[in-house]
């Protein structure tokens, strides 16, 4: 058997550890999909894979248990999801019978956003089309995710470029009647944003995480919504075998717009500073950031970047998570 | 008279008495709801007829423009006070049946409850006139017909909205603003006849101190949250508490206000040394609809719930004030009539 692994991992299959099978992973941006794909999904199962289908945490499917020889015929059969789940919503992609043309960057996650969750601050599924859009097919190793409110439902923390959903409360004291509701709620729940002063409520504009919570709590509809949309974004969170860490926020109260430019940036600034002696050429964004510096990165991401009167921009970041082995970062 | 006006026509009609009138209407505030993406559809101000929303039952009632939900009653310095300005304005207010009748009962409140009128109220009162929005079909959770809240007469001109506008003006102060604006016609408003949702009511007679102890309130104890929403939308809750707020930089001058208050809310019956009535959340339930569709009738011979369906329509714990009606009525027996 002669399989170029290179070749078909760009073309999202993958070396198992049974020989002669490779898996297929399926692509679902925004993780929200029309069932009409599953009758594609099933019947590639069914015929060349082993009749089952893993639901990935990055929420697309793969599909084990098929034969290398096939991945022609299986890509022929898998045009229409790339059809609807890619070119319809504007990624550009030469041959549609071909295959994912690139696997690096993973795909789009997102919670199920305000199209069902009262907490989302936005259309979580469309923002995340927008981003494949932007960046697919590209095969630099990125992982995003959108959710629609500080919960987080979607673990933004996780990734690379997590999505947290901001919304500006607005407050018409006239409205209010002193019932402390939000107040209460947001001490309970958020960060004490909130206090009463003269059967008012004021609101630190700085302790404020945008979550909407105080929105949804008040009775009188004394907080309205600022239907205009913001986003926290947090960066260079992960998983893996040297740092695991949580995310921390590099932006808060910008645009999609913003999102969009600082997300393309970066991969400017991967080709850049990427470690040209990595194994197999890749190495995951996050570390190239611990190398080069959160400066230099920022310098990278904001370039030609116009940022509302809203927008905040951390100064510095002090990435925590823990290190398995700290003498693995020095050198003797 | 009635008359049959091109929108355009009655949009010009609206600009006119906007120079005499400050005139309020349900309005869509796009994007400005509870859940992201949603519009909030609630009494604004309005200078033209496309502003107007009929296609919706506006969330929060007209009782705000009446009762306001906070109000200053006086401001205060030292040993002075001083009421706050009066607005000449006369105020026109386009509703509906049931909201009409509504009104009713906060006059019943405000203005005939006892020797003393609220001031307050009556002269905001005085000033309004309705524009009655005809209302045929209702919408989800109406129970006007039950609460026979679906007809009045108590409009200075009662408005069919179409692609023409049919107006039937009953004060003769608007007649000068309309006339020549329209042509005759014979019109008179239709009144719903039958609601979506149907209640019974119970034969208050018969409800005793046996009834506020049954089981049934229990439930409510578990799903009632105690958000007051129910008390904030509605036509006829007209429970307010007052504030007396000393300005910061300067505690001897503030001002003495009212805000809404409600009977759902924490606080609301909370005594000097932190004894309250009703911490119990089914005995919240259970006092506002005794409220609605008990002791208000007993006083004042007809029921204080209009059927508007507000409450039913905003409950985020979908508890249906209709269905509760119709649970007492169950317990006690229907009204004889």
């Amino acid at each position: 058997m002669d399989i170029n692994t290179k070749k078909i991992k760009k073309n999202a299959y993958r070396v198992t550890k049974v020989r002669g099978k490779t898996a297929l992973r399926i692509r679902v941006p925004g993780g929200h999909l029309d069932v009409k794909y599953f009758d594609i999904i099933k019947e590639v199962a069914e015929k060349y894979g082993d009749g089952s289908v893993h639901m990935t945490i990055r929420q697309g499917f793969e599909l084990p248990g098929i034969d290398f020889d096939k991945i022609p015929e299986i890509n022929r059969m898998i045009a229409p999801i790339i059809q609807g789940l890619e070119l319809d919503y504007g990624v550009s992609i030469d041959d549609i019978e071909g295959g994912y043309p690139a696997a690096g960057t993973r795909n789009v996650s997102a919670c199920i956003g305000n199209n069902v969750c009262p907490f989302a601050n936005y259309n979580t599924t469309d923002l995340a089309i927008k981003i494949e859009k932007a960046i697919f097919p590209n095969d630099r190793h990125v992982k995003i995710a959108c959710t629609g409110c500080p919960n987080d439902c979607i673990k933004a923390h996780m990734q690379d470029f997590g999505i947290i959903g901001q919304v500006e409360p607005i407050y018409e004291a006239s409205r209010c009647v002193g019932c402390e509701a939000c107040v209460k709620n947001c001490k309970k729940r958020v960060t004490g944003a909130l206090r009463m002063e003269n059967y008012k409520v004021k609101r630190e504009e700085d302790r404020c995480l945008g979550c909407g919570e105080c929105i949804l709590k008040c009775p009188t509809g004394a907080w309205r919504r600022n239907p205009e949309k913001y986003y926290r974004v947090v960066i260079m969170g992960r998983t893996g075998k040297k740092n695991p860490r949580l995310a921390e926020t590099f932006l808060e109260w910008v645009d999609e717009e913003t999102i969009i430019k600082i997300i393309t940036n970066t991969y400017t600034f991967i080709e850049e500073y990427i470690d040209k002696e990595a194994p197999l050429g890749k190495e995951h964004i996050g570390y190239i950031v611990d190398r080069a510096g959160y400066h230099v990165f920022k310098e990278y991401a904001l370039k030609d970047v116009v940022l509302g009167p809203k927008a905040q921009v951390a100064n510095h970041i002090d990435f925590g998570g823990y290190k398995y082995e700290r003498n693995i970062y020095f050198t003797k | 008279m009635s008359l049959k006006l091109s929108r355009e026509a009655f949009d010009d009609v609206l600009k006119d008495l906007g120079k005499e009138y400050k005139i309020y209407a349900p309005i869509r505030i796009k994007g400005e709801g509870r859940f992201s993406d949603t519009d909030v559809v609630r009494y604004g101000e309005v200078s033209g007829l496309d502003e107007i929303e009929i296609h919706e039952k506006a969330h929060f009632s007209p009782k705000e423009i009446l009762f306001p939900i906070t109000q200053t009653l006086f401001y205060f310095t030292e040993g002075e006070y001083q009421e706050p300005k009066y607005d000449e304005k006369k105020i026109i207010v386009f509703l509906r049946p049931c909201d009409i009748n509504g009104v009713t009962r906060l006059d019943q409140v405000f203005l005939e409850n006892g020797e003393d009128k609220d001031i307050y109220y009556e002269r905001l009162r005085e000033k309004v006139k309705f524009f009655m929005i005809e209302c045929i079909e209702g919408f989800d959770n109406c129970f006007c017909v039950s609460m026979d809240a679906n007809k009045t007469e108590k409009y200075a001109a009662a408005i069919r909205f179409g692609d023409d506008m049919l107006v039937e003006i009953k004060d003769e102060a608007l007649i000068n603003a309309f006339q020549e604006k329209g042509e005759f016609v014979n019109f008179e408003p239709t009144f719903i006849q039958e609601n979506l949702v149907n209640v019974k009511l119970p034969d208050i007679e018969q409800i005793t101190t046996e009834t506020f102890e049954d089981d049934m309130w229990k439930e409510y104890a578990q799903r009632c949250i105690a958000c007051g929403r129910c008390n904030f939308v509605c036509m006829t809750c007209s429970c307010w508490t007052m504030q007396d707020i000393a300005y910061d930089e300067n505690n001897s001058s503030g001002e003495r206000r009212r805000a809404w208050a409600g009977c759902h809310v924490d606080g609301f019956t909370d005594m000097a040394g932190g004894h309250g009535f009703r911490k119990n959340y089914g005995d919240r339930m259970r006092f506002k609809t005794m409220h609605k569709i008990n002791d208000f009738k007993k006083r004042n011979g007809y029921h204080m719930c209009v059927g508007c369906g507000r409450c039913d329509d905003v409950c985020p714990e979908y508890i249906s004030f209709s269905s509760c009606i119709n649970k007492v009525t169950k317990l006690v027996g229907e009204e004889r009539k």
